[in-house]
Parts: structure tokens; sequence; C-alpha cells
């Protein structure tokens, strides 16, 4: 299985595990990820502006890229995966944004959002297979485990169709696949504060405490995310309740790590 | 040569801002055998039928076309017209100028060149008409009643009382639909069992009304005034002609664990049960799926208790075939399933609870014996959330786009209730809009805002979360733009409400229309709102689209009248629109009645003379009176011998010839 993959560059610096483990357990699962020629940084945020372009077209770059080598596009930082696949929704079905984006380009064949782009978690669910997940796994997680989805992973739930955002279970699904009891809490797809880490931090500081009190007082031992902001949210906010990449715990599961 | 006249109406503006009727009127009398046209503004109205009438006296006209709106609407006025003053009816041909060409049409040219072609093949088909006679068929004077709901009990006991004999048949155990639930009723707060169950008696108590309980339509065939349909009756694995009600069994029966449905799954019933105290028929019934008699063959216990005898394990269902004139739906509905309605936690969490769920616990009978206690823990809620529109006027795919009309006004009964009994609870609203349109609804709203103290909050919820044995509720309050979070005890939703999962079924088996919503459709949705478009079949209640109580007994009552209007009749005309076989040309394949879906073709043995050669053949016959003229037998039939009167082969073709001209 062959697939194209957009790591992004908070995944060169700030959150390597997430990188790192993802392409080590891809290998171990028989999947070969081939990085995006000349990536650029995804923006990190999706503009909602009707005639914002140019933000848009690192990601026509990359979703271009995978498209002329015929394969899906893989990401696994959820704020990537958000621009990436709402940009590809956009360039298949805004006609603005797909003559500004084409128009500035002027690719070989013009990008019509062919590319099918998928998380690392459907990549898991999807194309391999929870079951095969658990039979590849060698060292079952073995610990309560509460699964943090933030808002980017799953919404605008039409375009990102991954799961139900008001109700998902994929990362329960993947808890038990790797051998852990998923612990479920209603703010599991809550907002963490996200950006306003940097104007004021005590909106995650809230955000992230009522999360966080809830999986505790659900009985979690572990928080996993696949989202770096989420990540640095968290971690300043959780006290002593680990936090970790959910590639990371799969790696130690698959026993790679 | 027909002499046609071709009469063009304007429907106000309706036509004629898109189509150039006089250019219509000019280009008809290019056409073979029109001898006069005209254009009216209203050719519908007293004075443009005479425009028709003086046409055919005057003119001394054979053939008719009116381009007007669709023949649903206005064919009858017209050919009645024409009847009157001594034309055959079935001369007239309607061309649709209207739906089919200046409403979907916004330029003039391209309308007027459309509307022509129209014209010129309805003349071209009259050129080809022939007069008709339809015959008469007997109307069955009893009324099927399919739900045995509010709806179907009102219409039911409506047609009886005028004389007529009604079945009323309920697919559960007992009649007495939703409004058995319901505790109180709006705007009055009158006891709903006390209005309801004096009905549920009288139905069963009526020498003209039989109600097959636990019963369901399975097929229904024939047409208006001569319907047969075929009922199965379940199992009960009781005699219902021995059982007295007495309940004993239902003490003494070990299976206690299945979800009690009259309850809302809130509490668990026995195996053998009778739905609640009232029920009518007041028969017990065994579930088979969670009796132990059924499942492991031993217990008995019902049967040993039973000392009327009636409990009968090897009752098998049983099927009853009778005839009707006319045939009434009356479905009803159930509350969505919340499962898809992740933000409100209402699979996760006991203390989220529907608006029919809280029905229950405040009812006497209820689960609570009528104490609001919440689910989870049996306490009393201090805080009480309700939520309105969940699942109605949304987007999703999820949600239902309407509006389910009765939730503001339960959740006002609701809130006013808990207030005047528990003055200590705060009771929040989350609205979109209150909507109150109806007699003294808007001052029992202002009551429960005014008088009671309760809380509307103009905004919706985006999530509850279970919190430390609380439900935090997170809004947002539209008025003071801010966001509201509510630590709840008890989260009450108005689900939307959905026409019941079997009207779909009796739909597609009565061959009457349906939306996109499953609502039964009406023939017209303002002058005739509880007719079907299928002749005899008519709607009662809130299959036909969310409605009260009041507005559905209303409705159930004028689908009553319309029933007794036809059962008052004899004899009702056909349609003279049949098939008709060719013997000449009938090879005697059998083809035609295989596709027959009335079953109104036979083959019979007879002598034709064929060019002077006598023999006996096999050949096709149709039975005028049950033949609905749908015409698959024309189309089936290989040597050409099936037509359909009104509609013959040679008619059609012309009509092709002249819209290809």
């Amino acid at each position: 299985m062959k697939y194209s993959y957009y790591p992004g560059c908070t995944l060169k610096t700030k959150a390597k595990e997430l990188d790192v483990y993802a392409r080590k357990c891809a290998e171990k699962l028989g999947v070969e990820l081939t990085e995006v020629d000349d990536w650029q940084c995804c923006g990190g945020v999706y503009t909602t502006s009707r005639d914002e372009i140019v933000t848009k077209l690192s990601s026509v770059r990359a979703l271009n890229n995978a498209k002329e080598r015929g394969q899906s596009l893989v990401t696994v930082c959820s704020a990537c995966h958000n621009v990436i696949k709402r940009v590809n929704y956009d360039m298949a079905n805004d006609a603005f944004v797909n003559a500004g984006a084409n128009n500035y380009l002027q690719l070989a064949t013009p990008y019509n959002g062919e590319t099918k782009v998928i998380h690392f978690l459907e990549l898991l669910r999807d194309e391999i297979g929870f079951e095969n997940v658990k039979k590849a796994v060698v060292n079952p997680v073995k610990r309560r485990i509460s699964a943090y989805y933030g808002c980017l992973l799953l919404r605008p739930g039409n375009v990102m169709a991954m799961d139900d955002p008001e109700n998902p279970r994929i990362m329960e699904d993947f808890i038990s696949a790797i051998g852990g009891t998923p612990v479920v809490s209603p703010y599991r797809n809550e907002c963490c504060g996200a950006y306003l880490a940097v104007t004021d931090p005590a909106v995650p500081a809230r955000h992230c405490g009522y999360i966080t009190d809830s999986f505790k007082a659900k009985g979690a031992e572990t928080v996993i995310t696949a989202c770096p902001l989420c990540m640095y949210n968290l971690k300043r906010n959780s006290g002593d309740l680990p936090v970790v990449y959910f590639s990371e715990i799969l790696a130690e599961a698959l026993g790679v790590k | 040569m027909q002499r046609i006249g071709v009469f063009i109406c304007w429907c106000g503006s309706n036509i004629a801002a898109t189509v150039d009727v006089k250019k219509v009127a000019a280009a008809a009398l290019n056409e073979p055998g029109v001898v006069f046209s005209a254009d009216y503004q209203y050719m519908c109205s007293a004075s443009g039928q005479g425009l028709v009438k003086d046409a055919i006296r005057e003119k001394g006209l054979t053939g008719v076309v009116v381009c007007s709106c669709s023949p649903r609407m206005h064919e009858a006025t017209f050919r009645k017209a024409a009847e009157s003053c001594g034309l055959n009816p079935y001369m007239v041909e309607i061309a649709n100028i209207r739906e089919h060409c200046s409403w979907i049409h916004k330029d003039v040219a391209e309308g007027t060149e459309k509307a022509v072609i129209l014209m010129r093949a309805a003349v071209a088909k009259v050129n080809l008409n022939q007069s008709l006679v339809a015959g008469k068929s007997d109307v069955v004077k009893r009324a099927l009643v399919i739900g045995g709901g509010i709806a179907g009990i009102q219409t039911a006991l409506d047609i009886a009382e005028a004389g007529y004999e009604v079945d009323i048949v309920e697919k559960k155990p007992t009649i007495g639909g939703k409004m058995a639930q319901l505790d109180k009723t709006f705007p009055t707060l009158d006891c709903s069992a006390c209005i309801l169950t004096p009905k549920m008696v009288d139905a069963a108590a009526h020498d003209k009304i039989k109600i097959y309980s636990y019963s369901e339509v399975e097929s229904v065939s024939g047409f208006v005034g001569n319907f047969t349909a075929k009922i199965r009756k379940k199992a009960r694995f009781v005699k219902e002609d021995l059982c007295t009600g007495c309940g004993l069994c239902t003490e003494k029966c070990p299976s206690r664990k299945t979800p009690n449905e009259f309850n809302e799954g809130m509490n668990t019933r026995s195996a053998i049960y009778i739905p609640f105290a009232q029920a009518v028929p007041k028969y017990a019934v065994i579930d088979p799926a969670a009796c132990l008699h059924f499942k492991t063959g031993k217990c008995g216990l019902c049967e040993r208790t039973c000392d009327a005898k009636a409990v009968d394990y090897n009752q098998k269902d049983e099927t009853i075939e009778r005839k009707y004139g006319a045939i009434v739906v009356a479905t009803g509905y159930n509350v969505i399933k919340l499962d898809n309605f992740g933000e409100y936690g209402y699979t996760e969490n006991p203390d989220v609870i529907t608006s029919l769920e809280l029905e229950r616990i405040m009812n006497a009978a209820g689960p609570t014996g009528g104490a609001l206690l919440r689910p989870s823990d049996k306490t009393h809620p201090q805080k009480i959330v309700f939520v309105q529109c969940v699942g109605s006027r949304g987007q999703r795919p999820c949600d239902k786009p309407y509006c389910s009309k009765i939730c503001c006004m339960y959740t006002a009964k609701h809130a006013m209730l808990i207030r005047e009994k528990y003055p200590d609870t705060e009771v929040y609203v989350f609205y979109i809009d209150v909507r109150t349109p109806g007699k003294n609804f808007e001052e029992f709203y202002r009551r429960a805002v005014e008088q009671y103290g309760v809380h509307y909050v103009k905004g919706q919820v985006g999530k509850v979360a279970e919190n430390a044995g609380k439900l935090r509720v997170y809004g947002s309050d539209l008025l003071m733009n801010e966001q509201i979070v509510i630590d709840a005890d008890l989260v009450v939703l108005a689900a939307a409400i959905e026409p019941d999962e079997s009207a779909k079924k009796i739909a597609t088996m009565l061959t009457t229309g349906i939306d996109t919503n499953n609502f039964l459709t009406e023939a017209h949705p303002k002058l005739r709102p509880v007719e079907s478009a299928t002749a005899g079949i008519f709607l009662s209640g809130v299959c036909q689209g969310p409605k009260d109580i009041p507005e559905t007994v209303s409705q159930a009552s004028a689908a009553a009248v319309k029933v007794i209007g036809l059962l008052a009749k004899d004899q009702i005309t056909c349609n003279p629109c049949v098939a008709r076989s060719d013997e000449l040309l009938c090879n005697g394949c059998s083809s035609c009645e295989k596709v027959c879906p009335y079953g109104a073709i036979t083959y019979i043995d007879k002598e034709v003379n064929d060019h002077g050669k006598r023999e006996v053949r096999r050949i096709a016959s149709v039975n005028e009176a049950v033949c609905q003229g749908c015409g698959a037998c024309t189309v089936a039939c290989p040597s050409g011998a099936m037509d359909l009167k009104g509609f013959t082969n040679k008619q059609i073709m012309a009509e092709v010839d002249a819209i290809c001209r």
C-alpha cells in the first residue's frame, strides 16, 4: 500500500513524535508513505474569507503532487488535515476558489479536487482495518485511555466526513484495537482554546481544565490526541495526567517505540 | 370531421404572464377541425364556463379543448359544463399550459411556443375522441380505518353515528395511540386519559364499530366503493372470547424484564401483559420474545392461573378478508430516534429524556406514580432545562426540515405544570421561536412566562455534558448575546415527530402519494385536505402532517364526512376510460392477464366471426368495473388487441405526431 504523505511543519519541530512514530507504525503495518515533494506549510488555519486564495495554494500544490503520483494523501496532524481536506473540498465544489487557484498555479492540468485525503486514523480504520491493527499488536496497551478529538479533526462534519462530530468513535475503536480501555468523556470533542494560548492563556487554561477534569473524573490514565496545538494546551493544563500522541501509543503497542 | 372549439384560459396572470394567450387562440384556428377559439381571464368561472357552453350550442361543437391548468384541477368542471349542453363529457380534453408550461417557464416567446404545441396535441387527440359512457358500480357500505389513535377513533365514531359500519385496524394490542400516553393536554390542562378513554369505550361499545386490535392490513385490492382488504390478526396467544381482562396472569408471570412500551421503556412489564389499565379491548397478550414458555418450553404459569382458560399457546396468526367502500388512513406518528444527536447526550445520560418520557413520568399511572423524579437516582430535579426544536427545523441529514408544531405548546405545558406542582424548581426553556397559533395558545404560553416564571431563553443548546452527577448545559442566549452554562438535574428534549414507519408501506399498498418526509399527500393542500389523490382513500390526523389534538379531531371528523358522503351513495359512476380487447386481434396469450394489477382480465372461450369464418377462440375479457385504466395491458399485448378507451394507441400517436410536427 503506497500513499503520499504530508507531515507539516510542526511535525518537524515541536511535534516530532507525532511524525516519527506515525512513519514507524506505517512501516510496521506494511504501508509505504512517501513525502510530498517540496511541501510547504499548510498555513495552520483554514481561512474562511471568500477571496482568500493565496493561503490555500500550498495545500493545492500538495494535493496536486499526490494526484500526479496517483496516490491518496495521508496526513497526521489534525490542523494540516483540516486545512488540506477543506481546501480539497473547495477545489471540487467552489468554482470561485477553483478558478482562482488554478489561474494562479497554471498547472499542466487543472486541479479539481481529485485527490483523496485521509487522516492517519482513517488509514488505520478504512485502509488497513482496525482488526488488522489489532493482529499486529505485540504489546497491548492495558490502560484506561481517553481520546481527545478537539475540534479540527471532525468539523465541519460534512466536509471532514470522518465520523459523527458530536458523538465520534474512531479513536475509541483505535484504543480498543491496541488493547486499551476507552474512557469516554462528553468533552472529548470540545475546543482546547487553540491559538488563544498566545493572546489570552486564561481561556485555554479554563477549557483544558474542565476537559482534563472530566477525563480524570471518568478514570482516564492517559489522554491521546492527534493535534500538536491541543497537545500544547492540554500539557500545560492537565496536571499529572499524561497526554501523548496517538501515533506514539500505537508505536508502543506495535513494539516499534 | 369534428367541429372543435379551443378555449385558452389566462388564469389571471398565472398563464397570461408567460404565455401570449391571443397568439395561442389564433394558432388554434389553423389546426384541423378547429372552428372556434377564444381566450378568457378565468375560464373556470361561471362566465368562462358560459363561454364554452354558448360556443357548444351556437357553433355546434363536437369537441372541446381547454388550455388551462392541470386536468386534476378542472377537467371535471369543464366536462360537466359540456355535458350540461348535451355534449358527451369525454369529448373534452385539457391541455395543461399552467403546471406544464407557464409556471415553469420565464420567457414569453418560449412559453407561448410550448403552449401552442400542447394545444396542438390536445386538438389532435380530440379529433379521434369518441363518446364514452360511464358505467355504475355498487358501493360497499362499510369503511376501514387504519390506526386506532384519537384520529382513527374519532373518524370511526362519526361514521358509525351516521349509521355505517366501520372497522378499526390497530397494530398495537389496544387502541388509544399516543394520546393515551399523555398526561395533560394543552391549553386547558385537562387529563388526557379522562377525555380519551370514554371515546375508546364508546368505539368498543358501538354496534357499528368493529375493532381489530393487534392486527395489520396486509393488502388492499379493488377501487373506490369496492375495496377488499386482507387483515392479519396477530396471535395474542390469548382467546379474546374468553379473556376477562382480570390481569391475574400479568401478576403471576415470572418474566418481568421487558421494557414497557407504554411507559417509553422507563420501567418493565411482564411477558403476558395488558398495555395499560384502560386498554381497549382489554385482553392480555403474550410477547413470545419474552415468554419463558416460548423460549424454553417450560413455565405455563399464566395458563394455569387463568380461570377463564383463555391462554392458548398454539394460537396462530389469522387472516381475515373484508370488503369496504372507503378507507381512512390514520397511522399517526412517532418521536424520532435521537441516536444521531450526540450533542445532547441522550443515549449516554439517563437524565436526558424526551418530552414523551416526561409525560409518562408526570402521569399518575407512569413509572414514578406521577412524582417528578429523575431516572438516574430517583431524586427530585431542582433545575430543569427544556430544549425545543430537537431535530425539527434543521438542515442536517438527521434533522427534519419541518416544524413539528406541537412542541412549543407541550413544553410550555410541562414547564407550567412543574412550576405549579414544585415551585422550588427552576425551569429553563431554550427556543428558536415560540410558535403559538391556536385558540388560547398564546395566552397559555404567556402564563408560563409571566405567572409561572419559566425562564425562556432564545437560543440553542450546543452541548449537554455529564459533570459530577449534573448535566452541564452549554447554550447561547441570543438576546443577551452571551454564552450561558446551566448545571441542570434533568434535560428534556422536544424531539421532532415523524410519520409512523408503517405510513410508507400503507401508501404503497393504497397507491396513494407520500411526500419526502413520508407524510401522506392530500389531494389539494387547501381545498381537499382530507382526501388523498386516490379515490376512496382519506387521511386523518398526523399521517398527513404534524398537528395537535384539536386539529387532529377536526380533520378526523372531516374525513368521516367525506366517507359518509361516499357511503351514502348506492352506486358510483365508474371511469369509462378502461381497457378493451379487440376479439379479432386477440391471440389468447395471457400477457395482459399477467400484468394486470387489479385482476380485471379473465379469458373466455367465445365464438367470433373472423371475416365470415366462425370459430370459438380463447380471448381476453375485461371486467370494466374492476379495470382502473392504468394501461399496463395495452403495452404488454403483443398483437395490439388491447386498447384503452379515451387513450387509444391511435390518439396517443396522433398527439406525438402533433408535438413533433
